[in-house]
């Protein structure tokens, strides 16, 4: 079929797809949208078959989506939910790898009949290349570092800006030539630039951090699929890879917002490289010492509270401890107990993963409360249980002007009438920083594996 | 500059907008299955990579790259919806009422 009855059809999945995203506004209808999404892109893939210039190449194009299928389903299926942040970095990397791959494909085209290529189909193409490259390379990288393969921490050394800058630079500036000159191994330099650069972008990131990197790549890839459509003069890759470059963005200026910080600082301030406490908190923490509790004492403190708010982060998933919270939550109903989860933005390793964990445990999506609706209800609350989470419960966010993470909207659990922390030892959290709640009168630390010590609380509870 | 790239870049304008709204409604409690959502959506290259593949190639090695790129739009694709849909199918409201 001709291009414009292609792009008729291709009508189909634009609105598929903006439905998709339409419907993801509440977990009611939200998988609904995904499978409406899911229809539209099946629908596009079907189109694309009958279109006029795929003439040939059945059998592989066959074998590569069964091949990338199984890989995909394999993939998607085994996954923990834990592991959320890392399968997105990875799913997210091959679709910018595809995008610099079909650019390459259509440029050897031209390339190889000697042709010339205009600027708006050269500036299209390398734009998808350059961009898609790079965040292939800069997903792999966040992936590596969630998945600590690489190291977590901010990889460092002298003039780092100024040679990645010079590089991204320099991968521009062969874009530019391999477009001018049609050259076809300029255009693999640059594409070799690109990914070194995505490289030494990411390294010096810190991993607590890798959520935003890993959103503005989500965005970058959906802007390497919209190029891709310039390339191909195909409006569904356009709308479909700007929805994305949209959300993505969105999704990024969000985040750097919870966290109080600039994009820009996310992403050249090597967050989380300081491992010291800085001298304010240390002053803050002598003098004071840490109350050291029993699984018995929680028990009975919580079984005779009259309102009970649980926060919930990432030690609580690491220890897989979901299903004992959502146990000992029950238990507390029983009794008559207010319970409330309290969810940080960033609670977990990206926004609404804590959601998605305890969804997974069972806990309806009712008792789960945002930071704002919850932070006024602290000073009502009897006891705060605090179970893996660390940096977003840390009041020098509020106090301490000197720390790194002031600023940051944090969970006002220190204005909760007791607070509980169970946590393995006093080491810090993502962040590396120090946390004077651990301090607190008010605060009583329960050293044990966040399961064991649900477990412990559980048998206790049920024992009061 | 061709009629066709103005017509082009309007959607792209458009659909620059259209995205910034739709998601602006999107809550916290929905953003990982927001972000591997719009994962899967980009995976829409998937039909530039068909497109290369069916064009007559010069040589065996562009074939391979294009086969390489339908592999990886593929997993994007597949991958993306279906770890979607696995998190969405967790949300649930509490079954009944009465447990407050």
């Amino acid at each position: 079929m001709s291009q414009s009855t292609a792009n008729l059809l291709y009508l189909i999945t634009i609105a598929a797809f903006i439905l998709a995203l339409r419907f993801l506004s509440s977990p009611r209808h939200a998988r609904l949208g995904v499978q409406i999404g899911a229809a539209g892109m099946l629908w596009a893939v079907l189109v694309t078959f009958f279109k006029d210039e795929v003439v040939t190449g059945w059998w592989w194009t066959a074998a590569g989506i069964a091949i990338g299928s199984v890989v995909g389903v394999v993939g998607a299926r085994k996954v923990k939910m834990t592991a959320m942040p890392q399968m997105v970095a990875l799913f997210n990397g091959v679709g910018g790898g595809a995008a610099a791959l079909i650019s390459l494909v259509e440029f050897h085209g031209v390339w190889a009949h000697a042709g010339h290529v205009g600027a708006e189909r050269g500036i299209s193409t390398a734009f998808s290349a350059l961009i898609g490259s790079l965040s292939f390379a800069g997903s792999m990288i966040a992936f590596g570092k969630l998945q600590e393969l690489v190291s977590g921490r901010p990889i460092t050394y002298p003039g780092q800006q100024i040679g990645n800058a010079l590089l991204f630079a320099g991968a521009i500036a062969l874009g530019a030539v391999a477009m001018a000159a049609v050259s076809f191994w300029l255009l693999i330099a640059m594409i070799g630039a690109a990914v070194l650069f995505g490289i030494v972008f990411v390294l010096p990131i810190g991993g607590a951090d890798m959520p935003v990197v890993i959103s503005m790549l989500n965005a970058f890839t959906g802007l390497a699929a919209a190029a891709t459509g310039f390339v191909l003069h195909s409006n569904v890759l356009i709308v479909s890879g700007m929805l994305v470059g949209a959300s993505g963005t969105l999704l990024t200026l969000m985040m750097a917002r919870a966290m109080n910080r600039s994009v820009a600082n996310v992403l050249f301030g090597a967050f989380g490289k300081v491992v010291a406490a800085p001298a304010g908190a240390e002053a803050d923490s002598d003098g004071a010492s840490v109350r050291s509790t029993t699984a018995d004492d929680v028990a009975v403190m919580l079984a005779y509270a009259r309102r009970v708010v649980f926060v919930p982060g990432y030690g609580l998933a690491v220890a897989q401890a979901q299903h004992d919270v959502r146990t000992l939550a029950e238990l507390l109903q029983a009794r008559g107990v207010d319970v409330r989860y309290a969810i940080h933005p960033v609670a977990g390793r990206m926004p609404g993963h804590m959601n998605v964990l305890l969804a997974e445990a069972n806990v309806p999506y009712d008792e789960l409360y945002e930071m704002e609706s919850i932070n006024p209800e602290f000073p009502q609350t009897d006891v705060a249980v605090i179970v893996g989470a660390n940096d977003v419960v840390n009041p020098s966010a509020r106090n301490q002007p000197g720390s790194p993470i002031y600023g940051m909207p944090i969970l006002d659990v220190d204005k909760s009438q007791n607070v509980v922390v169970i946590k393995r030892s006093m080491s810090p959290g993502f962040a590396g920083i120090d946390n004077p709640l651990f301090y607190d009168p008010k605060t009583v630390m329960l050293f044990d594996d966040a399961k064991a010590a649900l477990e412990k609380i559980v048998a206790a509870v049920k024992s009061v | 500059m061709s009629a066709q790239l103005v017509t082009e870049l309007t959607i792209l304008i458009l659909a620059a907008f259209v995205g910034f709204e739709v998601i602006s409604k999107v809550p916290t409690l929905l953003h990982t299955p927001l972000m591997s959502g719009t994962n899967a959506i980009h995976g829409i290259v998937i039909v530039g990579g068909i497109i290369v593949m069916g064009a007559p190639h010069p040589g065996f090695f562009m074939r391979l790259v294009s086969f390489a790129a339908v592999i990886l739009a593929t997993a994007n694709v597949v991958g993306g919806f279906v770890v979607t849909d696995r998190m969405l199918e967790m949300f649930k409201k509490r079954p009944d009422e009465d447990a407050s």
